[in-house]
């Protein structure tokens, strides 16, 4: 492979969950990248004994999206990703080469101990209106249908998807290291879809067209069959997995809370307003802390979820960011939801980059670019799919391809995307990538959003504007 | 995604005319549903296949925070029963035709994702007259339509449903097993040996043999005599039905296994065959209005493929010259384009297809052309390509004199 050129192969490698086991195989088999570690400040690898291989550290869930759009020749990520992909798209680009045989848990269908669903016949039979929640949409639909479910709604969320049974979803599908492991997250498996392991993928072309021999063979030692990975797998119920949550009983208010980066200012926020809660200090996580007020429920939940729960009145009031709001509202202009003020934590400011050696000082100039057709389509990475398509679309700037993305935009650059728009707090990390600011679309701030209906409602209106004003105190 | 040309127009505008003529013609009314439907229309009958329901193109609406979603129509049935039970039920009788596209996700962007059909519905009726007359109303418009060497060919739902109970299979073995006979697979059925030897006998007889009156499934009925009660009654339904085609001197051929894709039939389905592709198929649902939420309302329809008719129809070769006139202007004057225009539109008046033309090329697809030159007291030559003639006319009453006598 001397003779390639560099950056022949391409390959994608996980960050988070899978990131150290892959480390150590690679090491292993003697593909080992020196910078693939849980502390690289870098996306882009090289390989010492290959020099026509380049590989890049990416989210899991983007690998096997740009595997099968052909960004990458080979990538490695967990088998959920693949198959969730491969459930919506069974004739595309993306082939599983091989499981590595490392990887922990399963994706599973759960419900609540509370819900009282004893097994999938009753899901099948019911005509009950059935929400499911879940970071695969694609599974968890293919699911549903494949039990002939008559009637029932996914809702995407970005995490989380355990908090969500019994109040605000009545099924949902969720990575579990055991069954013991949902059950004391007071849910019951009803089914098994897959088990999570680490797979070695392949871009369809690239191994019909291309020399990755010298690569597959370092591999050739770990290479075994597929295991079990159909997702008509039998029932797996296990009548000892009993719910340990106490029951649960419906709060006249409800209030979601974020996790993530948001969690301690929040909590430091919360203090301030002389909100008490147990559970929901950084070194207590629960996902449903409690307040000294009896009549109202809190739920901690991922912030960009928390619009679109607040809209569908699974929350009355949520503490989010302005950017997700916004993101929302784009996508959704006559949602029910409201931002009732700023909490001045939090803030990031929603920015648009290029590579520094993109020869474009401001978006005018990058829309005249774009016409010149020498970057069109223009290629654009976002967590925001609905802010970037507002901005594109305000500013003229035409073709261009969003890549949605699931943070670290900065990552797709300049290989794999033109631009980015995302949220810097700094700018120091852009810097790092030899990234360049050419405009600022907004600054953000965290801040209190409540649904209209709940603010209207004669019931809710006066506990909602009793905790309003106490949170407002909270500002300084 | 594909473009139906003026070529392709042709032949579509004449399948659709064909058969609202024909729907018309036996009492059918016109109606059309909705592009956007919910997704839980199609999912809430349970009768559609996983399969099925993963290729429909679906989104969230401007209330997509409900989680409710909508599809692109996927299927032409379905929307009609909804049609009928919101706002038809209390009809004692409805009969409904619709011209529709329907919309099918394609997972490697080669294939065609959208597709039309001409369908027609029957609702309230019960077996076996209106199975024949949905039959014998398809059989017409293809046949108006001038497609030869078309086969039909006969199943019923009803039949495989009490083989498919015979075999005694848990639940979701059943269910796989009636996905598997939906997507065409019919060996699934012969490899699952049932404990009863009959059952076997059965399963392979009926798959095996192919009959082409209802002497045949006289003759089935006679050597199974120990079949279930529902496989009976399914039978003697499919004998009425092949008794009044047989009198009718409808020819047919009975195929179980010929057919899949039945999701929602409960009793006879058929389909039409023509150059080896599928044209058209139908049958009775007697569940989908109940399952729907509507009324017991028995029901039968059928619909027709406008896309596989297309490239059988053969169009009458449009003669040279007929029956167009070309209006020409010898120079772009503001006075003689008024004048063409006027020309034009008395001839349009006198029910003559008209065209104007002001760039000066030859064209010779028209019987007559009639140049304005502006000049008196002549101002117009006709020239006529059948005759190959000219003449001369100095006002509109000349023109439409020569264009008339021919």
């Amino acid at each position: 492979m001397k003779d390639y050129q560099d950056g022949y192969i391409k390959l994608a490698l996980p960050k988070g969950r899978f990131l150290s086991p892959t480390s150590s195989l690679l090491a292993e088999i003697a593909l080992g990248f020196q910078d693939y570690s849980d502390k690289t400040k870098q996306y882009r690898l090289r390989s010492a004994r290959f020099p026509g291989l380049s590989a890049k550290i990416l989210q899991e869930k983007d690998i096997s999206i740009q595997v099968a759009v052909g960004n990458y020749d080979l990538g490695i990520c967990g088998l959920d990703w693949i198959e969730e992909f491969l459930v919506k798209y069974p004739a595309g680009a993306l082939v599983k080469i091989s499981s590595l045989n490392y990887g922990e848990g399963s994706i599973n269908v759960v419900v609540s101990a509370e819900a009282g669903i004893a097994n999938l016949n009753e899901l099948s039979a019911g005509r009950n209106d059935y929400r499911i929640v879940s970071e695969y949409p694609n599974l968890a639909e293919a699911f549903a249908l494949n039990l002939r479910m008559r009637r029932f709604r996914i809702f995407q969320v970005w995490g989380a998807a355990e908090a969500y049974p019994p109040e605000n979803a009545d099924l949902a599908v969720l990575w579990g290291k055991s069954g013991t492991h949902i059950a004391t997250q007071g849910l019951i498996p009803l089914k098994k879809l897959l088990p999570v392991t680490a797979f070695l993928i392949a871009n369809r072309e690239s191994l019909e067209n291309k020399d990755l021999s010298q690569i597959l063979m370092c591999f050739s030692s770990k290479l075994i069959a597929e295991p079990q990975t159909s997702i008509e797998n039998g029932l797996d119920i296990s009548e000892e997995l009993k719910g340990t949550r106490p029951l649960w009983q419906a709060k006249e208010i409800n209030l979601a809370l974020p996790d993530g980066h948001q969690q301690a200012p929040t909590s430091q926020f919360l203090k301030q307003a002389g909100l008490a809660l147990q559970g929901y200090s950084e070194e207590v996580v629960s996902r449903r802390p409690s307040a000294d007020l009896d009549w109202l429920g809190i739920k901690v939940i991922r912030p960009q979820d928390m619009p679109l729960q607040v809209a569908n009145s699974n929350f009355d009031l949520a503490i989010t960011g302005e950017d997700w709001l916004l993101e929302h509202l784009y996508r959704f202009p006559s949602s029910p939801v409201k931002k009732l003020f700023a909490l001045g934590f939090g803030i990031v400011k929603i920015v648009a980059a290029v590579s520094q050696e993109m020869p474009v000082a401001d978006i005018d100039e990058l829309r005249s670019l774009v016409q010149s057709s020498k970057f069109a389509p223009l290629k654009v990475a976002s967590e925001y799919i609905n802010i970037a398509d507002k901005y594109l679309r305000d500013n003229h700037v035409n073709p261009y391809k969003l890549i949605p993305t699931w943070g670290a935009s900065e990552a797709f650059l300049p290989e794999d995307a033109d631009m980015l728009i995302d949220n810097v707090q700094t700018g120091k990390t852009l810097k790092q990538h030899k990234l360049r600011v050419i405009d600022v679309l907004f600054r953000s701030s965290a801040c209190l959003i409540a649904n209209k209906d709940s603010l209207a409602s004669s019931d809710k209106k006066g506990k909602m504007e009793f905790l309003t004003k106490k949170l407002r105190a909270g500002l300084k | 995604m594909q473009d139906l040309l003026p070529e392709d127009m042709l032949r579509f505008r004449r399948i659709e005319d064909v058969f609202q003529t024909c729907c018309r013609n036996w009492g059918y009314q016109e109606v059309r549903t909705p592009t956007l439907e919910y997704l839980y229309l199609f999912t809430a009958t349970g009768t559609l296949t996983p399969s099925m329901l993963s290729k429909v193109y679906s989104f969230l609406d401007w209330d997509g925070w409900s989680g409710e979603r909508v599809v692109l129509r996927p299927d032409g049935t379905i929307p009609v029963a909804r049609l009928y039970i919101d706002n038809l039920s209390g009809q004692e009788l409805t009969r409904l035709f619709y011209v529709t596209n329907i919309f099918a996700f394609e997972g490697t962007g080669k294939e065609n994702r959208e597709r039309w059909q001409c369908g027609a519905e029957f609702f309230g009726g019960a077996k076996s007259a209106p199975d024949v007359e949905i039959i014998l109303l398809a059989e017409e418009v293809i046949r108006r339509l001038g497609i030869s060497n078309v086969e039909l060919q006969l199943s019923h739902a009803g039949l495989v449903k009490a083989l498919l109970k015979e075999l005694k299979l848990s639940p979701s073995e059943e269910a796989k097993m009636t996905n598997r006979i939906l997507e065409g697979n019919w060996q699934a059925l012969t490899k699952a040996k049932s404990t009863n030897p009959e059952i076997d006998r059965l399963i392979a007889a009926l798959l095996g043999l192919k009959g082409k009156s209802s002497s045949f499934l006289h003759n089935v009925r006679a050597s199974f005599p120990k079949a279930s009660q529902d496989f009976k009654s399914s039978l003697e339904d499919l004998i009425n039905i092949a008794a009044l085609l047989d009198n009718l001197g409808c020819s047919y051929k009975i195929d179980i296994a010929a057919i899949h894709g039945f999701e929602y039939y409960t009793g006879i389905c058929f389909q039409f065959l023509a150059a080896g592709e599928k044209i058209g198929g139908g049958g009775r649902y007697d569940n989908l209005v109940p399952l729907m939420n509507g009324e017991d309302i028995p029901a039968c329809g059928f619909a027709l493929y406008v896309d596989p008719i297309m490239k059988l129809l053969t169009l009458g070769k449009k003669k040279k010259g007929e029956p167009g006139i070309l209006v020409k202007g010898k120079e772009l004057t503001p006075g003689i384009a008024k004048t063409c225009f006027t020309i034009a539109e008395s001839l349009r008046d006198a029910g003559y297809p008209a065209e104007l033309d002001f760039t000066g090329r030859k064209e010779s697809n028209y019987r007559w052309v009639v140049l304005v030159s502006g000049k008196e007291p002549c101002s117009f030559m006709i020239t006529d390509y059948v005759q190959g003639r000219r003449l001369d006319a100095a006002s509109m009453a000349e023109i439409l004199k020569v264009v008339s006598e021919g």
